[in-house]
């Protein structure tokens, strides 16, 4: 598939001489979502910014559906639509004005029925006349994303859409996101809940100090960085892993009544039947089992640390 | 260029105004009513006339000015002061549009207010004393020039302000008393000498003085000056807004 957002070494140096991005390569391909990883300060909003229009680069180039951002900012801006992370909205206007104003802010001539659909998809039909500051936070949210959808972007930045929001209204938000995923919209959303990029993207992108360390398929990157476990539960508890298992990487849990063995997916032999053979020959007997895949929090951390 | 943008900035700005029409409009109109019953009623009528015009009259061109700048500043500045303030200036940023264009529509709302205001404690003058306007089309040119200048003016100052106290700042410590001080009230000529020279570098004098011209025919200072120093003033305005929108200043990191 081909690129709609094309960064190449995208640098931004603060005034204060903080480096917030050093030479950022992206690739974002269109109908994806891709989940931008990093803890705080990593740049994931300056990143952002800076594609938007909001944050002038230092150097490197920005394209979005072909169109350079700096040089041809109209055509590429029009492609875009952006969710801050704060709720920033003018309080004592209507929704459906406020989401009109948007509309025409982009260029788009009025049309009161696209803005009624896109309230309606986002489960703010009833809400068109109502003030903006009579909204709870999670609809306000919604408001955010239809003043971004108001022009028809083909791209959809989210920076952090549930940061603060409880588990109800982020898994409501991850609907909204797959819903709109559906409608051929290609989404970049930043965060640094890990659940978040596991439940929704197609890709991630782990961004650390301004670098982005990886960018890779979610399941690829599970299954090539993933470590799988094996948790063994013991009849009786062992004091010591027996010499003729020393081979395995093992490891004793809960007071010796667990053993667990961490393997490697892509070997071609994880060799679990061989270790349940040998320990049966070692004498551990066994009363249950289950196996348990990392998270991308275990192998997201592991990256940051490794980048430290 | 981007119409419909500039248009939906132009109706999103009115529609604030529009909110709060009556105190938008009582507001001036009360304080109109207060300045002639004051200067025109009480005082004024221990002065005779000035420039041969009965005093009560004499002010309303002033009153009028004093009210358009006034207004002009503090509706720009808080047009662009409070999406910087709230935080929806990203819309602003990140929408395909040119400074050319916010401006158009910031500062358009703005002189379009400053003008309604403008207008309405003109037709309040008229229940107070008889006024005649000498040159109907200047008087709405300078009218007009007036409420874009200073409205530009507005929009630099909301550009630069990091707070509140910083909007109000400039209008209070700067355009307030240049304005009292810039003959609203009273002739240049009825100045001793040393404060008529002085008052010459009070840029608000010209703009008085044109705009009562266009009312009496009568001015402290020759009609082209006053509308050489307005545009000058217009142009010193929007060089330094080109200037803000090409270097980001305070808007754009």
């Amino acid at each position: 598939m081909a690129a709609i957002v094309s960064v190449k070494n995208l640098r931004k140096t603060y005034d204060t001489g903080f480096e917030a991005l050093k030479s950022i390569n992206l690739d974002i391909e269109e109908g994806e979502i891709l989940a931008l990883l990093g803890p705080n300060g990593a740049g994931k909003t300056t990143l952002i910014s800076t594609i938007c229009g909001i944050t002038v680069p230092t150097s490197g180039t920005v394209k979005v559906g072909g169109f350079d951002t700096v040089l041809e900012y109209r055509q590429a801006r029009s492609l875009i639509g952006l969710v801050p992370q704060e709720i920033n909205l003018e309080p004592f206007e209507t929704v459906q004005n406020t989401v009109r104003f948007s509309r025409g802010l982009f260029g788009k001539p009025r049309d009161d029925a696209k803005v009624a659909a896109i309230l309606e998809s986002l489960s703010l039909g009833d809400k068109a006349t109502a003030k903006v500051k009579e909204l709870s936070g999670g609809m306000k949210r919604r408001v955010l994303i239809a003043k971004a959808l108001a022009h028809e972007p083909r791209v959809l930045f989210l920076d952090e859409p549930t940061a603060g929001v409880d588990v109800v209204l982020r898994k409501d938000m991850w609907n909204v996101v797959a819903d709109l995923k559906a409608t051929g919209v290609t989404i970049i959303l930043t965060t640094h809940y890990i659940e978040e990029a596991e439940a929704i993207a197609d890709r991630v992108g782990v961004i650390s100090k301004g670098q982005i360390l990886l960018v890779q398929d979610k399941s690829e990157m599970m299954s090539q960085m993933g470590k799988k476990q094996l948790r063994v539960d013991l009849s009786a508890p062992a004091t010591t892993i027996p010499a003729s298992l020393s081979d395995y990487d093992l490891a004793l849990e809960m007071d010796g009544t667990v053993l667990v063995y961490t393997y490697d997916t892509r070997k071609e032999r994880t060799g679990i039947r061989r270790l349940l053979n040998e320990m049966a020959d070692a004498g551990l007997q066994m009363t249950d089992l289950q196996t348990q895949q990392s998270s991308l929090e275990d192998i997201f951390v592991g990256l940051v640390k490794d980048n430290a | 260029m981007n119409l419909t943008a500039i248009k939906s900035i132009y109706a999103f700005e009115m529609a604030r105004f529009f909110r709060t029409i009556t105190q938008s409009l009582i507001s001036p109109v009360l304080s109109t009513s207060l300045y002639f019953v004051v200067f025109g009623t009480a005082i004024g009528s221990r002065i005779e006339t000035v420039e041969g015009v009965s005093y009560g009259a004499f002010i309303v061109p002033g009153l009028i000015m004093l009210s358009v700048m006034t207004q002009a500043t503090s509706n720009a500045s808080f047009g662009i002061y409070f999406p910087k303030f709230i935080g929806t200036i990203y819309e602003l940023l990140s929408a395909p549009v040119n400074f050319i264009e916010i401006t158009i529509g910031y500062v358009g709302a703005a002189a379009t207010k400053a003008l309604f205001i403008g207008t309405i404690i003109f037709i309040t003058a008229f229940f107070f004393v008889d006024i005649q306007v000498a040159h109907p089309i200047a008087m709405v040119a300078f009218l007009l020039m007036t409420c874009i200048s200073f409205s530009l003016l507005g929009f630099i100052i909301g550009i630069w302000a990091g707070n509140f106290e910083q909007l109000q700042l400039i209008p209070l410590l700067i355009i307030t008393p240049l304005v009292f001080l810039g003959g609203s009230f009273y002739s240049v000529t009825m100045l001793p000498p040393i404060w008529q020279t002085i008052t010459m570098f009070n840029p608000v004098v010209y703009l008085i003085s044109g705009f009562r011209w266009a009312f009496f025919g009568a001015a402290d200072v020759p009609v082209g000056l006053s509308l050489m120093a307005i545009s000058l003033f217009m142009a010193a305005c929007l060089t330094a807004i080109w200037w803000i929108f090409r270097t980001g200043w305070r808007i754009r990191q």
